[in-house]
């Protein structure tokens, strides 16, 4: 069994003596990325906090490199753990090199002056999350995402072992989520720096971490790798998702599916249907759709948005059973949605099906690329 | 580069009001209500008899005058910058915040009842009713800061309080004897007449060893400002670091009300005017400039009111409302406009 770095055992946690969350442990080996998920107002922050010692410890124990975490003096802890809050600092009249400066504060002497060696670090600090360029300008003056990154410079030039960081992508825009979470790789690489942190975004948080945990009001749910938490139907109970859902596989969210009997057939596969789907949807137009693999682009869309989903195993022949019963479902519809212009020959049904949607006087329409909006009425 | 420039514009600037300081100081102990020649001054102060009346002028009541205005405008702008430090809040000082009116009115009961015991006051005594006074209503003000939110109802809820306070003060001097009254009306309205040297090197102890303290905090006050929550990250014991700063703004706000009275305005108005000349918001350079400062804005102010409308003198805190007052209007209207971009 390889050595725990840090090591959370049966830790309560909570404000004023009353505790929140009972029982949390975990245990993660150096340079790597835990990472926090669950609904909002689970306690994400506040373990995290609690683990930071921003809060009082209610019960258990946090072992950091063999060192229980209560026995540490504050100054002993500011070497080992750096923090990037959600509160937002205080900057007065300071220039993002300033910031990031503050860092160094546990090293420097009585009065805070930044020797050589200090100032070095703070350079280097900011080399690596790219914010040489803005150090002058004033930390208020900056965009939300260089501020977060002048945030997680100043954390690192601090040269702790743990980094703990609350919510950090939470006001960036996709490209510096994107910025900011390859920082954070690269950090781990190169330092192996150890990450805490909560994320609202699923995503990424199943990318990028290596275990997550998963924090459901009074208790956690789970503990375990993003392969272990992301199975089907898991994040559905753990944020109560009742309208809408989120596929685990492809990590993506639909809105919530049209009820009703539908009165339309989209003939679909191989991604054309996706963005039908959704535009039905969007119009509230419950639809049925066949016959799509299981590997099909369209299939996870299709089985979000419709109850009346006509599917065949992937790479076999669709069964002659898909098509009866694509084709009693394509009965009780009054238009066939065509998306495809020619069908391979694996899924010669599919054209069977458009012939028997034409014979049966359905109206059918040509939803295809070059026939492009020609579907307006829907 | 930039980080030099700031340097050196706060060295420049800390020297600058070291000279002003003097500057101000030598005017204070010149001009008075009886003109004198320079000359004449500068043979008195150096100790060539010129005849008793202005050597004693001069020893007795400029050069205390002076200094007291000196010390005490010091100790007013720092505990100011404390307070606003501590509460994260630009317009807090302790006159707004009713610190200073609280240990008035312990300084009014106590005198009333030494005096009415015909016991002699002492300079000690006086610190220590002000300062329990002050402690007295910090105590409020904490209660107070615990129960609202955002700066403005923390400044109006000081204030209520420094009106209770002031009432209470007014019933005790209505019923105090008449030669009481007198002394605790003129001391109540602030004002730095009447020092002697025995009071004066009272308070130079106590400030200087508070200054020294304050000065020695600088480095967790510069993590303390970043916020609470970062100050303990960067390993500031956060709970002493503030009962520390509740002390040591009172023992200054208190040293000043038991010699001067109340003086408003000074406490907010001269950290923030630094902070502008300064560019920067670093303890270390904001201590002692604001000390300087707080000297500058007193000697400056109880010299207009010596002189404007001489030989009456108006209070201290008449005329540094009337510079400091619109100053704080000003870090308003700064707030909004900052709130709004």
């Amino acid at each position: 069994m390889k050595r725990s770095y840090v090591h959370a055992e049966e830790l309560s946690v909570g404000y004023n003596g009353k505790a929140l969350i009972e029982h949390i442990g975990f245990s993660l080996g150096k340079g790597e990325i835990l990472t926090l998920i669950g609904p909002n107002g689970a306690g994400k922050s506040t373990i995290l906090k609690t683990i930071a010692r921003q809060l009082e410890l209610l019960f258990g124990t946090v072992v950091l490199d063999g060192v229980s975490l209560s026995s540490l003096s504050g100054k002993a802890l500011s070497k080992k753990m750096a923090v990037v809050l959600t509160e937002r600092l205080r900057t007065e009249l300071m220039t993002c090199r300033e910031v990031v400066s503050t860092g160094r504060y546990p090293y420097t002497g009585r009065f805070g002056v930044l020797s050589k060696a200090d100032a070095a670090a703070v350079t280097e600090a900011m080399e690596l999350v790219q914010v040489t360029s803005i150090a002058d300008r004033e930390f208020t003056q900056i965009s939300d995402g260089q501020r977060q990154r002048v945030m997680l410079a100043r954390a690192i030039c601090q040269e702790p072992e743990v980094l703990v960081l609350d919510e950090p992508t939470s006001f960036l825009d996709v490209k510096y989520k994107l910025e900011f979470l390859s920082v954070l790789q690269s950090l781990r690489r190169e330092k192996r720096l150890t990450v805490l942190m909560s994320l609202h975004e699923l995503e990424l948080a199943q990318r990028v971490s290596d275990y997550l945990l998963c924090v459901k009001g009074d208790h956690i749910d789970r503990f375990g790798t993003p392969e272990e938490i992301f199975q089907p139907g898991y994040l559905r109970t753990l944020f109560s998702i009742t309208s809408g859902s989120f596929d685990e596989d492809t990590t993506t969210m639909e809105l919530e599916k049209p009820s009703g009997t539908p009165r339309v057939f989209v003939l679909a596969g191989n991604g054309s249907g996706r963005h039908v789907y959704r535009k039905l949807q969007r119009q509230g137009i419950p639809f049925a759709t066949g016959i799509l693999f299981e590997n099909d682009l369209d299939f996870p869309v299709a089985r979000a948005l419709s109850d009346f989903v006509i599917s065949a195993e992937s790479f076999a022949p669709i069964p002659l059973s898909a098509l009866t019963a694509a084709k009693d479902r394509l009965d009780r519809c009054e238009t066939l949605l065509c998306c495809r212009n020619t069908f391979g020959p694996l899924e010669q049904e599919n054209q069977k099906l458009l012939d028997y949607g034409k014979s049966t006087g359905k109206t059918v329409r040509f939803l295809t690329e070059q026939e492009g909006d020609g579907w307006q009425k829907y | 580069m930039a980080e030099r420039r700031k340097t050196v514009r706060c060295v420049l600037a800390l020297i600058g009001l070291g000279v002003l300081v003097l500057l101000l100081f030598c005017l204070n102990v010149c001009i008075g209500s009886v003109n004198h020649p320079l000359p004449d001054i500068v043979k008195a102060l150096m100790g060539q008899n010129t005849g008793g009346t202005l050597s004693q002028i001069l020893w007795e009541l400029r050069l205390p005058r002076s200094c007291a205005g000196l010390i005490l405008g010091g100790a007013l702008a720092l505990s100011g910058y404390l307070l606003q430090t501590f509460f994260h809040n630009p317009i807090a000082g302790p006159f707004v915040l009713c610190i200073s009116s609280g240990a008035k009115m312990v300084v009014a009961l106590s005198m009333v009842f030494l005096l009415g015991s015909a016991i002699p006051v002492s300079s000690g005594m006086m610190i220590l009713s002000a300062f329990v006074g002050a402690m007295l209503s910090m105590g409020f003000v904490l209660l107070l800061s615990r129960r609202v939110r955002g700066m403005s109802m923390l400044v109006v809820g000081g204030v209520m309080i420094g009106y209770i306070c002031s009432a209470i003060t007014e019933l005790v001097v209505t019923f105090a004897d008449d030669a009481d009254i007198v002394n605790l009306h003129n001391w109540s309205q602030g004002s730095f007449s009447g020092m002697t040297w025995e009071n004066v090197w009272v308070m130079a102890a106590v400030v200087a060893g508070t200054f020294l303290a304050v000065f020695l905090l600088s480095k967790p006050l510069s993590a303390y400002q970043l916020g609470e929550s970062y100050a303990q990250n960067l390993g500031v014991n956060v709970r002493l670091l503030r009962i520390l700063l509740v002390l040591l703004s009172s023992v200054l706000s208190a040293c000043v009300v038991a010699f001067a009275g109340p003086i408003s305005f000074v406490g907010i108005a001269v950290p923030h005017l630094m902070k502008k000349l300064l560019g920067t918001a670093k303890p270390i350079w904001m201590i002692p400039s604001c000390f300087l400062g707080g000297s500058v804005f007193c000697l400056f102010c109880d010299l207009l009111a010596r002189v404007v409308l001489a030989p009456t003198e108006l209070s201290i805190s008449t005329v540094t409302a009337i510079f400091g007052a619109p100053v704080v209007l000003w870090i308003m209207v700064q707030r909004r406009k900052g709130n709004v971009s």
